[in-house]
C-alpha cells in the first residue's frame, strides 16, 4: 500500500493518508507511546442529509433518518455487535452529527479483531420490519426525553429563528411523526446511498502497522465504488426569520440563546481559517477574559453559564452566545454594543495577542483526545483541509481579520433571539 | 522513567509521573481531611471562594488573563471524596513546553499561580472579600440542590446516607444547605488557615519536566506554607451488615421510581471481588444489564459499583413503581447467580477483558493518572498496577463465586411517586 506521510513538527503528529481502489480514505495517526488504539468510521452523512439527488432523481427522506440508522446498524445477523465488541474489552459507540454519521471504539487488546468487527457491522446492514419497528418505541422516548430539555429547546427555537430553508431548522433525531414513515425499505436504500467507502472515511489512531489496517479494510469492505451523490441544504441569505421567540418552560430563570448569521466559507482552507477568526473574536468579544464579559458578571446579569462558540454546518454558519439571565434582552444590547465598540475604535493590540495566544493553546491541548484527533481528521478529509496545519493559520491571521469578522457580523440585522421563560407557579398540569 | 513519590515538607508529598507523550502537563494541589458533618461544607466552600481572586490576580478575569498568557492554561477546582476523605484543591492544564513557540517555560508561573491561589487570596481585615464568600456560597447551595434535580443521583447518595449513617462515608462531599448557611467568612477563614497547617498535602504533576524542576518551582511557590502537627487522612472503616436489612421508602414527584440497594463486601480477595461485581452489575454485558433491563425490561437502568476502599457494592436503577417486588427479586437473584458460581466463561472472561483493558488504558490519560495516584494517597491503599493485572489474569470461577458469598445485603431505599406511596 502506498501511504502519504505527512510530519507536522510545530505539534507533534504525524499523519499517514491513502485512498483504497473502493474509494475509501484511510488515515493512521501513529502513537507509538499509547497502550490504548482507537479506530473511527465514518460516513459523511448526517441529519441535514435529508435531500439527495441520486441517478438524476431527487429524493426527498424524513427528518432522523441518519439517526435511526445509527441505532439499527449495531444489530447483525447474529445479535448485536455492541456486545460482542464489549466481550473483548472495546468500549465501542456511535453519534449523528448534522453532517456525519460515526462508529468507534478504543481497547488495548485485540484491535485487528475489534476493526474487523467494527467495518463488518457497519457495512453490512440488517433490518426486519420487526426490529425496526421496536426502535421506534425506543427513539420515540429517546426524542421526547430530549425535547423536554432546555439547552435543546432554546438552541432549536434559535435556529428556527436564524434559517428559512436550511435542515438545520429540524432537529437531528427528527420528531416522533417524521420517524413514524421510516421503514426497512428506506434505512436500506439510505445506507446503500451513504454507506458506500467512497463516501466513508475509517481513521486510526495508535500504535498500529498501516498495511494491516488496510488490508482488513479492503478484506471487509465491498470492492465497488458508488455514485456521487449531490445534496441540497437549502438557499440561505442573511436576512432572519423571526428576530425573537420566547417559550415558556419548567427552568428556575430565563434561559437565553442569541445567534448571528455568518456567510458560510467554501470547503477547503477558507473553512479552518474562518474558524479560527470567528474563534478569536468569540473569546475577544464575550470570553471570559473579556471586559464585557466582567461587567455583566459584576453586574449579575450574567453567571458562570454564560460563554458562546462559532458553528459552520453544511451551508450555514453561526457565532451564538447564552446562558442564564433575568435579563437576556439587556445582555444582548450590551453584546451588540461591545462589538460595534470593538469595530470602530478597534481591538487592543496587547490583548488581541493574548487571546490569539490562548485560542492556539487551547486548540493544541485538546489533541490529547483520540477522538478529537480522529473527528478533525475526517472532517478536513471530507471538506478538503488539512486541520493540523492550524498552527500556520493562527500565524497568519491578523487583528484587522477579527475586527472585520466583528464589524461584518455582529450586527442587528442579522441576530435572532431565543428565550425560554420560567412557567408561572401552578401553571403546569 | 518510573513515578515518584517524595516528602517536599512535613505531610506534604509529590506524586511525579514522567510522560512524554502527552500535549499538556498536569501540577495540582489538594489537601486532604477527613469528612466530618461539622466541617464539610466549610471545604467545599474553600476552593469556590479562594479561586475568586488572589493578592497579584484580585479577581476572575485577572487571574483568567493570567491563563490566557500561559497558552490556554486552565486551572479547575475540586472538591473530591476518596474513601472517608474530602479532598479540595486545584487542578491545573498547560501546554507542553516543547509545544510553545519561542521554548517559553510555563511550568514555573503555573506553579506560581497555583501557590497564589493556596495562599495568598485577597483578604481584607484578615477576612476572606464578603462579596466573594457570599456569592460562592449561593452557587455552592445551588450546586447541593441541582442533585435534587437528578433523581437518580438523588436516590444513589440518600443510600449511601442511610447505609453509612454515622460512618464517615455517608456525609456527601459538598455537604447539606444547612451547613453552607451556617458558614459564616470568620469561621471560614479560620478553617482555611488550620486546614493550610494541618491537612496533608498531595501535589501531583505529570508531564515531560525532571523531577528537579518540578520540585523547585512547587518548593518556591509553596515558601510560606505553614505547617504545624499534621494529621492524617481517615482509613475506611469495615463495617458488617445489620442482622436486618433497613428499608427505606420515600415519596416524592417522580414518573420513574429509583429503587436503590446497597451491600457490604467482607472478602478480602478484591481482584475477586472486582470480577464479581463486574458479571453482576459493573459493565454493558453484566447480568443486570442482559437480564433484568434487556431481557425482562424491568428497569430503564440497572448497574452495580464497588467501592472498594470501603467494601461496598451499591445498585442504581430506576422502574416502574409498581415493579418494586418483582425487580427486587430479580437483582437479588442475579447476585445470588454469581454466588452459586452460575456464570459462564464468556461471563468472566468480558469481566476481565473489560478490566484489564481499564487498568492498561490508565497510563494513557493524565486526569485518570491524577485521580489514581490522588485515590491512593487519600486511602492508604498503595497497589501496583501490574501485580494487580496479574492477579486478576490468575482469578478462578471459584474465586469469584466465593468472593461474591462474602456479599450481604444492608439497604434497601426506594424513591417512588405519591401515587406509588398510596398502593
Amino acid at each position: 500500500m502506498k501511504w502519504n506521510e505527512t510530519n507536522y513538527p510545530r505539534i507533534g503528529e504525524t499523519v499517514l493518508r491513502t485512498t483504497l481502489p473502493n474509494g475509501l480514505t484511510v488515515a493512521v495517526v501513529p502513537k507509538p507511546l499509547y497502550r490504548k488504539r482507537y479506530a473511527f468510521f465514518t460516513t459523511r452523512y448526517g441529519g441535514m442529509d435529508m435531500r439527495f439527488r441520486l441517478d438524476g432523481v431527487w429524493h426527498d427522506t424524513p427528518a432522523g433518518i441518519a439517526h435511526y440508522l445509527e441505532h439499527k446498524m449495531f444489530d447483525t445477523e447474529d445479535g448485536n455487535a455492541l456486545q460482542v465488541l464489549s466481550q473483548n474489552g472495546a468500549e465501542p459507540n456511535a453519534f449523528t452529527s448534522n453532517a456525519t454519521t460515526a462508529y468507534y471504539f478504543d481497547c488495548t487488546e485485540h484491535f485487528e479483531d475489534n476493526l474487523k468487527i467494527l467495518l463488518s457491522f457497519v457495512s453490512v446492514p440488517y433490518f426486519t420490519q420487526e426490529s425496526v419497528d421496536k426502535e421506534r418505541g425506543i427513539i420515540g422516548q429517546e426524542i421526547r426525553m430530549v425535547e423536554d430539555t432546555p439547552d435543546w429547546r432554546v438552541y432549536t427555537n434559535l435556529l428556527e429563528c436564524l434559517y428559512h430553508s436550511s435542515p438545520a431548522r429540524v432537529a437531528i433525531a427528527g420528531t416522533v411523526e417524521s420517524i413514524a414513515e421510516i421503514t426497512p425499505e428506506t434505512l436500506y436504500a439510505c445506507h446503500k446511498a451513504f454507506y458506500d467507502p467512497a463516501n466513508m472515511m475509517l481513521c486510526v489512531v495508535g500504535d498500529v502497522k498501516p498495511d494491516e489496517i488496510a488490508a482488513i479494510a479492503e478484506e471487509i469492505l465491498p470492492n465497488s465504488r458508488g455514485k456521487a451523490i449531490e445534496r441540497d441544504y437549502g438557499q440561505e441569505d442573511m436576512r432572519v426569520v423571526e428576530k425573537c421567540r420566547r417559550e415558556a418552560m419548567e427552568v428556575s430563570m430565563p434561559q437565553f440563546l442569541v445567534g448571528f448569521k455568518c456567510p458560510p466559507a467554501a470547503d477547503g482552507a477558507a473553512l479552518m481559517r474562518q474558524d479560527i477568526i470567528a474563534d478569536i473574536a468569540c473569546d475577544i468579544l464575550l470570553g471570559d477574559s473579556s471586559p464585557l464579559y466582567q461587567r455583566l458578571y459584576d453586574k449579575g446579569l450574567i453567571n458562570g453559564s454564560f460563554g458562546g462558540g462559532f458553528d459552520q454546518l453544511p451551508g450555514i454558519a453561526y457565532l451564538y452566545a447564552g446562558g442564564d439571565s433575568n435579563e437576556p434582552e439587556t445582555v444582548v444590547r450590551a453584546i451588540l454594543d461591545e462589538a460595534q465598540r470593538l469595530a470602530r475604535e478597534g481591538v487592543d493590540e496587547a490583548f488581541y495577542q493574548q487571546l490569539r495566544r490562548a485560542s492556539f493553546g487551547s486548540t493544541l491541548r485538546a489533541l490529547n483526545s483520540f477522538e478529537n484527533i480522529a473527528v478533525s481528521v475526517a472532517d478536513g478529509a471530507f471538506r478538503g483541509f488539512d486541520p493540523f496545519r492550524f498552527p500556520e493559520v493562527y500565524d497568519s491571521v491578523t487583528r484587522a481579520d477579527v475586527e472585520a469578522f466583528l464589524r461584518e457580523s455582529i450586527v442587528e440585522e442579522r441576530s435572532a433571539l431565543s428565550i425560554l421563560i420560567p412557567k408561572k407557579e401552578g401553571a403546569s398540569q | 522513567m518510573e513515578p515518584l513519590r517524595k516528602e517536599l515538607a512535613e505531610g506534604v508529598f509529590l506524586t511525579y509521573v514522567p510522560a512524554a507523550k502527552f500535549k499538556t502537563g498536569v501540577l495540582g494541589a489538594q489537601l486532604i481531611t477527613p469528612l466530618e458533618e461539622s466541617t464539610v461544607a466549610a471545604g467545599a466552600l474553600l476552593p469556590a471562594v479562594l479561586r475568586r481572586g488572589t493578592t497579584a490576580h484580585r479577581d476572575m478575569r485577572s487571574i483568567a488573563a493570567e491563563l490566557d498568557r500561559l497558552y490556554g492554561a486552565s486551572i479547575a477546582y475540586t472538591v473530591r471524596k476518596k474513601g472517608e476523605n474530602q479532598c479540595l484543591g486545584f487542578v491545573g492544564s498547560f501546554l507542553d513546553e516543547r509545544y510553545v513557540p519561542g521554548g517559553e517555560q510555563l511550568l514555573e508561573p503555573m506553579a506560581d499561580l497555583l501557590g497564589e491561589l493556596l495562599l495568598d487570596p485577597l483578604t481584607r481585615n484578615g477576612r476572606f472579600l464578603s462579596d466573594y464568600v457570599e456569592s460562592e456560597k449561593e452557587n455552592l447551595i445551588d450546586a447541593i440542590e441541582s442533585i435534587l434535580n437528578d433523581k437518580r443521583d438523588y436516590a444513589d447518595a440518600r443510600l449511601l446516607q442511610e447505609m453509612c449513617r454515622g460512618e464517615r462515608y455517608g456525609i456527601d462531599r459538598l455537604g447539606t444547605v444547612e451547613g453552607v448557611e451556617r458558614l459564616t467568612n470568620q469561621t471560614l477563614y479560620r478553617y482555611y488557615s488550620e486546614l493550610l497547617a494541618t491537612a496533608r498535602i498531595e501535589l501531583f504533576y505529570c508531564g515531560s519536566a525532571d523531577c528537579a524542576r518540578v520540585e523547585g518551582a512547587l518548593d518556591r511557590a509553596l515558601a510560606a506554607l505553614p505547617r504545624e502537627r499534621v494529621a492524617e487522612p481517615a482509613v475506611a472503616e469495615r463495617v458488617g451488615a445489620p442482622e436486618t436489612v433497613r428499608e427505606i421508602t420515600e415519596t416524592m414527584d417522580v414518573t420513574q421510581a429509583k429503587l436503590a440497594m446497597g451491600y457490604r463486601a467482607a472478602s478480602e480477595d478484591t481482584s475477586a471481588l472486582l470480577l464479581a461485581n463486574l458479571i453482576f452489575g459493573g459493565y454493558s454485558n453484566s447480568k443486570l444489564f442482559l437480564n433484568v433491563r434487556e431481557k425482562l425490561s424491568l428497569c430503564y437502568y440497572a448497574s452495580s459499583g464497588y467501592h472498594r476502599s470501603k467494601g461496598i457494592i451499591t445498585v442504581s436503577s430506576g422502574i416502574e413503581a409498581q415493579n418494586y417486588e418483582v425487580a427486587r427479586r430479580e437483582i437479588a437473584a442475579q447476585l445470588e447467580a454469581v454466588q452459586n458460581g452460575d456464570f459462564e466463561p464468556w461471563e468472566l472472561e468480558g469481566a476481565r477483558s473489560c478490566m484489564l483493558s481499564s487498568l492498561r488504558s490508565r497510563e494513557d490519560s493524565a486526569g485518570r493518572l491524577e485521580e489514581y495516584y490522588l485515590g491512593q494517597a487519600a486511602t492508604g491503599l498503595w497497589e501496583d498496577t501490574d501485580a494487580l493485572i496479574a492477579q486478576l489474569e490468575a482469578v478462578t470461577p471459584e474465586r469469584v463465586a466465593e468472593a461474591a458469598r462474602s456479599i450481604r445485603l444492608d439497604t434497601v431505599y426506594f424513591l417512588t411517586g405519591k401515587e406509588g406511596a398510596a398502593q
